[in-house]
Formats: structure tokens, sequence, C-alpha cells
């Protein structure tokens, strides 16, 4: 009988302790199906954040560091810099990568690190109940923006693949969401193209992956794909924002 | 033996590093220990090493870990201002049980403080200075000469008892120049990996994934790495401290000093020895583990104890615990980047002999 469906090997047999409609589960199994098809488990090295993600760790069958809130693109630096022919990653959620590690996020994409980073934007910091993050919607509700996030005293959400384009050294940057099929393709094909860029040396790529946080938005898995779909799309537009390794290549 | 060469102590660290097989270095600008980043510029890229001028502290002592994570000998350098900063860093290595050089070179606080010389961040470096229940191993200097040879010994004891390092050393330490002889056995850097089994090298799908990583959820698994990490805690203190003794054997004042303060009390006890006070020193060299076992047997020979220190009486404190409070422990200090001078120091001990 052939096998038509699996898990990628890249994965380990370890129960995903994701909430119920959390799209970590589907961009952790994309992220091991790159490590798969580019054969590259042996010599990878994966930084697991400060969030929901945290024990990412436990998951992916590469060796694993997990770094301190925000510093993950830090340590990977020091881990490409000293072992460049291995292939490092990043997998960070907004309060990690846009909030309390905006600085390392910046500085390490402006050395043009030669480092593949998985950003997760949900919205929302998940793991500690539902706080507002950098990255929460005008007017969203959370835990604490509890009458809805006011530009006037929280500022406006940051949308970082913009900001990163300003940058000259960063390799690839785009924005996908996980929310329907068509979109996981889309996204699919975009973080391999994000550790390809790493294997043939081609520098700094961040992947955004727009997610969901259904237990915290308070919505059924199905209404938070809706709301990625009608209010985060909207702000956070899906696309590449930049893609030197496609001039180099005209 | 090697030949004497006449070195700025912040820079006979970094060749040190060197000579120890450390090609990483990440680090951030600040006074008085720059002279060991810019070393590093200019040699690093010329023997295959990295140096990499951080964003900031915190991102250098991040950078530290990843490196420290991948099983090589890696250091960063700063100054009391900067050392706050990776105190989350350093708590990280610790509960990560990760093996990296820390090189503070002290100046007076606090906050922005000064940049003159100062020992005032000894609590910081020996009782903790992140979270959590941590030891770094603390090494203090007295000359351009024990710049160097501590710095080899640091990264040892780090990589043996797998736990981050700190040399500590007062400004004056930083930017003395003294003649010093280098350290002759070289380290391949190439030969450290392969002796740390638990580096995330990449599994070259030969083992089960390796895993750097300080959090545990359940309680007893982290108490258990608790109890584990103070078992090796216990053997370092046991295996491990390091003083010297001077003048010690008749002497019924028992000074007790590091680093510049150490070198300024030597002259007042030659002084003093020639107006007959019988006065003598204990001159820690690891403040962590804290030399407890001499200064508990010189309690019992002695009339007292003077600390001569550049803070506000950081290291009195381990002086009286060391022996119990059975005797006097006067102190002789100065704070701010202000040295107290021999004369200073010597009416001290005469005070002591009354």
């Amino acid at each position: 009988m052939a096998i038509v469906f699996q898990k990628p090997k890249a994965l380990t047999d370890a129960v995903l302790h994701y909430c119920p409609g959390c799209t970590h589960g589907i961009v952790h199994r994309l992220v091991a199906e790159a490590i798969d098809e580019l054969g590259i488990e042996g010599r990878t090295i994966g930084i697991a954040p400060v969030g929901c993600s945290v024990m990412a760790y436990d998951y992916f069958r590469c060796d694993m560091i997990e770094a301190s809130h925000g510093r993950a693109p830090a340590v990977a630096t020091g881990v490409k810099r000293s072992m460049p022919d291995n292939i490092v990653f990043t997998y960070q959620g907004d309060g990690d990568l846009a909030s309390i590690g905006l600085c390392e996020t910046v500085s390490t994409a402006c050395r043009g690190e030669n480092i593949t980073i998985i950003f997760i934007n949900n919205a929302i910091y998940g793991m500690t109940g539902g706080q507002m993050a950098p990255t929460s919607l005008i007017g969203q509700v959370t835990q604490t923006s509890p009458y809805g996030r006011d530009p006037k005293t929280q500022g406006m959400p940051i949308r970082i693949c913009e900001l990163l384009a300003s940058l000259d050294a960063p390799a690839y940057l785009e924005r996908v969401a996980v929310n329907s099929v068509a979109h996981v393709r889309q996204a699919k094909k975009a973080i391999l193209k994000a550790f390809k860029n790493q294997v043939e040396g081609k520098g700094f790529s961040l992947v955004e992956v727009v997610s969901t946080c259904p237990t915290n938005w308070g919505l059924t898995p199905d209404k938070a794909c809706q709301f990625v779909e009608e209010k985060m799309i909207p702000f956070y537009p899906l696309g590449c924002y930049k893609d030197r390794t496609a001039e180099e290549a005209k | 033996m090697a030949d004497k060469v006449l070195m700025k102590g912040n820079e006979a660290i970094a060749e040190a590093a060197i000579i120890a097989g450390c090609r990483h270095y990440f680090g951030y600008p600040i006074t008085p220990q720059t002279e060991v980043a810019a070393y590093m510029a200019k040699k690093m890229p010329k023997i295959g090493g990295v140096f990499l001028q951080a964003e900031s502290e915190i991102a250098a002592i991040n950078m530290v870990y990843g490196v420290s994570s991948a099983g090589k000998r890696v250091m960063t350098s700063s100054a009391s201002p900067g050392i706050s900063l990776k105190g989350e860093g350093l708590s990280y290595l610790a509960g990560s049980d990760l093996p990296a050089l820390v090189v503070n070179v002290q100046r007076g606080g606090p906050g922005l403080g000064g940049i003159q010389p100062s020992q005032s961040d000894y609590f910081q470096a020996t009782k903790g200075g992140g979270h959590g229940d941590y030891h770094l191993i603390v090494l203090t200097p007295s000359s351009v000469q024990e710049m160097a040879d501590l710095t080899s010994l640091a990264f040892d004891l780090a990589d043996k008892y797998r736990m981050p390092s700190m040399l500590l050393a007062d400004g004056t330490m930083g930017q003395m120049m003294e003649p010093v002889v280098l350290p002759e056995d070289t380290v391949d850097p190439e030969t450290i990996p392969a002796t740390k089994p638990w580096a995330t090298t990449g599994t070259q799908m030969k083992r089960a994934h390796n895993i750097v990583n300080s959090l545990y959820l359940k309680p007893d698994e982290l108490e258990k790495t608790n109890y584990e990490r103070f078992e090796r805690y216990a053997k370092l203190e046991k295996e491990e401290c390091r003083w010297e003794e001077y003048l010690m054997d008749d002497a019924e004042v028992c000074v007790v000093s590091v680093g510049i303060t150490a070198r300024v009390a030597k002259n007042a006890i030659v002084a003093a020895r020639k107006e007959g006070i019988k006065v003598g020193m204990i001159r820690p060299i690891t403040l962590y583990p804290f030399p407890k076992e001499p200064l508990a047997k010189a309690a019992s020979k002695v009339k007292s104890f003077l600390t001569v220190e550049l803070n506000m009486g950081q290291m009195n404190e381990d002086v009286k615990l060391a022996i119990n409070c059975s005797k006097p422990v006067n102190m002789c200090n100065r704070v701010g980047g202000m040295i107290p001078s021999a004369d200073e120091v010597l009416a001290a001990i005469r005070k002591e002999a009354k």
C-alpha cells in the first residue's frame, strides 16, 4: 500500500502542546518539510524563542537551542559565525521578534547574517495569556488593551517586513498566511526558499507568517481563520517585500 | 621560557585568550575595557577568528551563548554598566551549563558612575547579577601577568565545570602596562568541540538531537538541575580555591585585598614591618570560590583583619562570613574611582596594631 501522507522526518514524535486550531502546528510542519526536502537535518541548528513556541526544541529533530526572550537572532549569529557550513534558523513570535527583540532583529538583518528566520505574527502574546503585542491591531481587545488598542496611547501596530525592507542587507523578506489551503501552499514555497537561500549562501531571509490564536482571540479555529482573512491580511498584506536573490538572478 | 613583553592589561587578556584557543569575540565599546575589543578586531581576522561588534551588550552575551552552544571557546568583555546588561545572559549561560569567559574591567558606579577604577561589582560578580541560584567562577588579577594567566585558567575552569567564568579586574589592571610572559601552551581551537559531546554542532544524522536549554516546567526536574549544578559548585569550592599569602607566618594583623589595592597594601605592609608591626596579607585570586580556609586559619592567630577595597565593604562581608565574625574585620576603602594611597593604608594598619 502506498503512503500518500506522513509526518516529516525532521519532526520528532513528541505530542505538540499547542491549543486546538493554533497554526503553529502547520508552520512547524512546513519548516520540517523544508528541512527534509533540502536534506539538511543533520547540519541544522534551530533556535527556539520565549513564547508559545518555547518548546519547539522538543519538536524538531535537529539540534536545538533555547534562547532568552528576543535574543534568538543574536544566538543564531553566534552559531552561524562559528559554524558557517551549518544551517541555522530561528522560530520566533511577535512579542519575541517585534517587541523585546526588535534591536536584535533589525541589527541581524542589517548585517545580512546568512540565517533563516520564521516569524509568527498572531497579533497577541499567547503563552502569557493574551496580552497586547506590538502587532495587535487597532481596536483589538486583549488583556492589556481591555478597551481595544488605542493608537493615541498604545501606538500603531508594527509591520516587520515593510520595516526590514528599508534595509539594504536582507536577501529575502516575504509575508504569508496559513489560514487557507492556498495560503499554506504559498507559505510552503516561501519557507522552502528562505532555507534554500541560506544553503546557497544568499543571506538573511525572513518569512512572516500571519497566524492565529483562537484561544486568546476568543474565536473558534474556523472563525480565527476568517479573522486572519478579514482583519489581519488587510493590515498585513501578503507578498514578497524584498528578494535580492531574484534581482541577482536577472 | 618565552620573552617578556610590555603590554597593557586589556591587551594581555586578549592575547592570552587567543593562545587559549578562543577564536570568537563579541563586544560593545565601553571604557575602560575597549582595548580588548580593539586588539581582537585587529587580530581575529588574521587568524581565521571572529570579531563582531555587537549592537549591544545584550546581543554580545547572546552571541557568546550561541558560540558556546556550538562547543567553541568564546568570550566577551565589558565594564560595569555593560555587565549589568549582560546579567540575563549570564543567568542563561549558567542555567544551560555553558562555558564562556566574561571579562569585567570595573569602573565606579552605581548608574553611569564614572570611568575610573573600582571594585564595586564584587557583589554582582560573586553573588549573582542575574536571576536564579547560580555562580560564576570569579578570578581577580593583581598584575598584568595575572591578567594573562587567569584568562587561560578561566577558559580551562569554565570548560572543566561547564559554567561561565568571569575575570573581574579593576580599571587599573586594564589600563596599566607591565612586563608579561605570555602562556606558552597554545590550545588548538579545533580540538575543543570534540571534548563537548553536548554541543549543538548538528546531529549529522548519527545521534539524537542535542538541546541547549534552561527551561524546566516540571518543578522536580528543575530542582534536580539545581542540585546537580550545586554538586559541581561544591567540587569547585573544594578543589579550585586560589590565593596568595604574604608575610602571614607571624602576622598579628591580616590585610585582605585584591587587584590594585593589594599592590598598594603590599607597599604599606613593607612600611609597617619597618615600624615593627607584624602585618601580612591574604590576597584572594578566586573570589568564587572564596578562599575561606586560609582566612579561617588566620583567624586563629591574628588579632584583626583589615580589608582594603574600592567599594563600600563588599568583600568585607565575605571575610566576616569566612571567619564566622570571630575577630574584628575593619576596612580601609575609597570609592568612585579614588584609590587609597600607601600612606592611607599604613595609617589604617597602625590603627589595627594599637
